[in-house]
């Protein structure tokens, strides 16, 4: 019988199920950051437990690490804790890498793991933190994981899970211009809604999905949680094996074509058989701009704020007319109009060197509006800042009226000190635009690094198609 | 863990689709290393007037009076009644935690997200979902009579209304153990030790770079 890249992925990792189907699963990668950790490693400690394979670990500190005056350290003390907390725990347990803060692979978790070879296909990849789908796009089974687990995969090296419903989402075409992953991710999400893939293991496929470089396949994935898929993934294909070589923890010679050739075998069967599909046309993808408290809440930058009026459901009713109180929106305005206070290009789903070229050359000989009090490009890691800046992108952003910042989280959670002021408009290229997300009060816009771009130089969301 | 397997609790209702878990706990409160605690923080900017902070003393801030589980009706409830994808967005266990440590103990939804939903059997709560038309007769019984209570009965997988009637729910049977029991997983997992050593090597003889 065909099999789906799911099944392939699940069936290699089953060490035994129960009988009510429940599966233990064998976990070949554990990332490990500050803030989800501290008490998994506590728990580990007071049961008198050893850590099962030290060397599955691949570790950085990110969310709580500061992005500007990092001569100063850490000054937050809660913050430092948590960090040497995490500097203390990998310091007793092993690891196979751990980047320290300041270190020049130190950054966003998800940015260092695929970029130093950490992540390889076939992999089961876990992390406590819910855009650890974002390494599916090397076609692994990636999942976000609570505290417990955390503990657990320490201990065991095992994740207790019950397989998943499978969905194709199949994007079939070619993007227009200046149309990103990010707008496929935000499409997606608009469409299927936060809790489509609620229960799913989300496979992206089509002939848009493989033209993407291994950047645009991570944004893609990252945001399979916003859709409510816990993991997403695309199979693997030359464009995957391409970007694996020669990379720090990746096979090297005679074993990379070993590896390679297994590799090849990832993806689904001709004729498997899908719980669920859902189609796309690429052309039909414009660049989207979210306008809500959710990320199902987008539109396109051609569209108006919608109308609650219009709905029918009471409840989904209520939340819209929550969300434009909160974002401070009228109905029926065109998004264009909407002015923006700050810009924030950066996180776990855009803020590799993709990104920052993408960026780069929207901004390049402009200059950022006037009435936008700051705008900030937080690069994924140390060495996607070292790339950049052998690039000349830093000079560019920085003519412009950039801020060129240390990497982190930053400002897509806002645990650091970057983070809006109450009411606060913001254009982001993160992944999530909850109330309160970027700090307390604070409006998030979630849009591509191109779009975000743009809206820096207008002062207002733009269309990226608009400037020349 | 906790045992769980009946409670007579009042129910307080959150009427809303998609309470994310960056409202249920905000991500100051993430920088404590420890996992108690964070009741008195949880839905931190819906239930106070004030930005708060790790560390603070909760009991002088000035609460919102408009937020439905500050209201006198709901003090103690031990029941949670909400909509659709209760606990989107991120992993952060601390949710479950500040939920916990406020004292609740079941929470009754339309749906929950993945791994909010996960991460509460780990901590002795239980998640149960309901058809539509439950959970909107219960907002509606709940709203009428002050003091409204619900008898959650896990071995017969069953909630009991005051007006006797019995409403049915589903949960995996080794869940189901693992709540009844207050059995720690992880013993469980390391029992089988063996079955994950041997999976373990030949995985390394098949695929060594996995194991660089």
């Amino acid at each position: 019988m065909p099999k789906t890249l799911y099944d392939k992925l699940w069936e290699s990792h089953v060490v035994r199920v129960e009988e009510d189907g429940t599966a233990l699963l064998y976990i070949d990668r554990h990332l490990i950051h500050e803030v989800t950790s501290p008490q998994a490693f506590e728990g580990l400690k007071l049961a008198n437990r050893q850590a099962w394979r030290p060397s599955s670990i691949v570790s950085t500190p990110d969310h709580n690490t500061p992005t500007d005056h990092w001569d100063e350290g850490i000054v937050d003390p809660v913050s430092r804790l948590q960090v040497e907390t995490l500097d203390a725990n990998i310091r007793e347990v092993g690891a196979l890498a751990y980047y320290p803060f300041k270190d020049l692979r130190h950054g966003v978790l998800h940015v260092v793991g695929p970029e130093n070879g950490a992540t390889l296909p076939g992999m089961t990849v876990v992390c406590g933190d819910s855009h650890t789908a974002t390494h599916g796009a090397f076609a692994c089974l990636a999942h976000g994981i609570g505290t417990s687990e955390v503990e657990h995969v320490l201990a065991t090296q095992c994740l207790l899970q019950k397989k998943m419903k499978s969905m194709l989402v199949r994007v079939e075409g070619r993007l227009g211009k200046g149309v990103t992953a990010k707008d496929i991710a935000l499409a997606v999400i608009g469409r299927i809604g936060t809790a489509g893939g609620t229960g799913y293991a989300i496979e992206f496929g089509g002939s848009t999905i493989r033209g993407l470089s291994m950047e645009g396949r991570m944004t893609l994935c990252n945001m399979a949680i916003e859709a409510g898929a816990r993991v997403g993934f695309v199979a693997c294909d030359e464009t995957t094996i391409q970007y694996l070589r020669n990379r720090l923890f990746g096979p090297k010679g005679e074993q990379f074509e070993q590896a390679a050739a297994y590799w090849r075998t990832l993806k689904s069967d001709e004729g498997a058989v899908f719980d669920a599909v859902v189609d796309f046309d690429a052309a039909q993808i414009q660049p989207q701009v979210s306008w809500g408290t959710s990320p199902e809440m987008v539109i396109t930058i051609a569209e108006n704020i919608p109308d609650p009026a219009a709905e029918k459901d009471p409840v989904k009713r209520e939340g819209m007319e929550r969300a434009l109180q909160y974002m401070g929106l009228t109905p029926n305005v065109p998004i264009k109009s909407v002015k923006i206070d700050k810009v924030f290009i950066g996180s776990c789903t855009n803020s590799r060197i993709e990104d920052l070229r993408e960026a780069a050359a929207v901004v390049k000989g402009r200059s950022v509006a006037a009435n936008v009090k700051l705008a900030m490009v937080v690069p994924g890691s140390g060495l996607v800042k070292q790339q950049a800046e052998q690039e000349g992108l830093d000079k560019i952003f920085k003519a412009a009226g950039f801020e060129w910042r240390e990497p982190g989280c930053s400002m897509c959670l806002a645990m650091n000190a970057d983070r809006l002021a109450p009411g606060e408009r913001c254009a982001s290229t993160s992944n999530r635009n909850f109330e309160g997300r970027q700090g307390p009060g604070g409006r998030t816009h979630l849009l591509s690094p191109g779009m975000a771009a743009a809206a820096a130089i207008a002062g207002h969301f733009a269309d990226v198609r608009d400037l020349p | 863990m906790e045992k769980f397997v009946h409670l007579d609790g009042l129910v307080a209702p959150l009427d809303r689709n998609n309470i994310d878990t960056d409202a249920i706990i905000p991500k100051q409160f993430l920088k404590s290393i420890k996992r108690s605690g964070f009741g008195p923080n949880a839905f931190d900017e819906w239930r106070y007037m004030d930005f708060g902070e790790p560390g603070q003393d909760c009991t002088h801030r000035p609460k919102n009076p408009d937020f439905v589980l500050n209201k006198a009706r709901y003090q103690g409830a031990q029941i949670l009644l909400t909509r659709q994808n209760f606990g989107c967005g991120s992993s952060r266990e601390h949710a479950p935690w500040a939920l916990l440590d406020f004292g609740f103990r079941v929470i009754l939804a339309e749906s929950f997200a993945d791994i909010f939903f996960n991460n509460c059997y780990k901590n002795g709560i239980l998640p149960i979902v309901l058809p539509a038309g439950d959970i909107e007769e219960l907002f509606r019984l709940t709203d009428a009579t002050i003091g409204y209570k619900l008898t959650v009965d896990l071995p017969e997988q069953v909630i009991v209304r005051p007006d006797g009637r019995r409403i049915a729910f589903n949960i995996d049977t080794f869940r189901k153990e693992c709540l009844l029991n207050g059995w720690d997983d992880i013993g469980l997992t390391l029992r089988h030790a063996n079955q994950i050593k041997v999976f373990e090597d030949k995985r390394r003889a098949e695929q060594p770079w996995l194991f660089a």
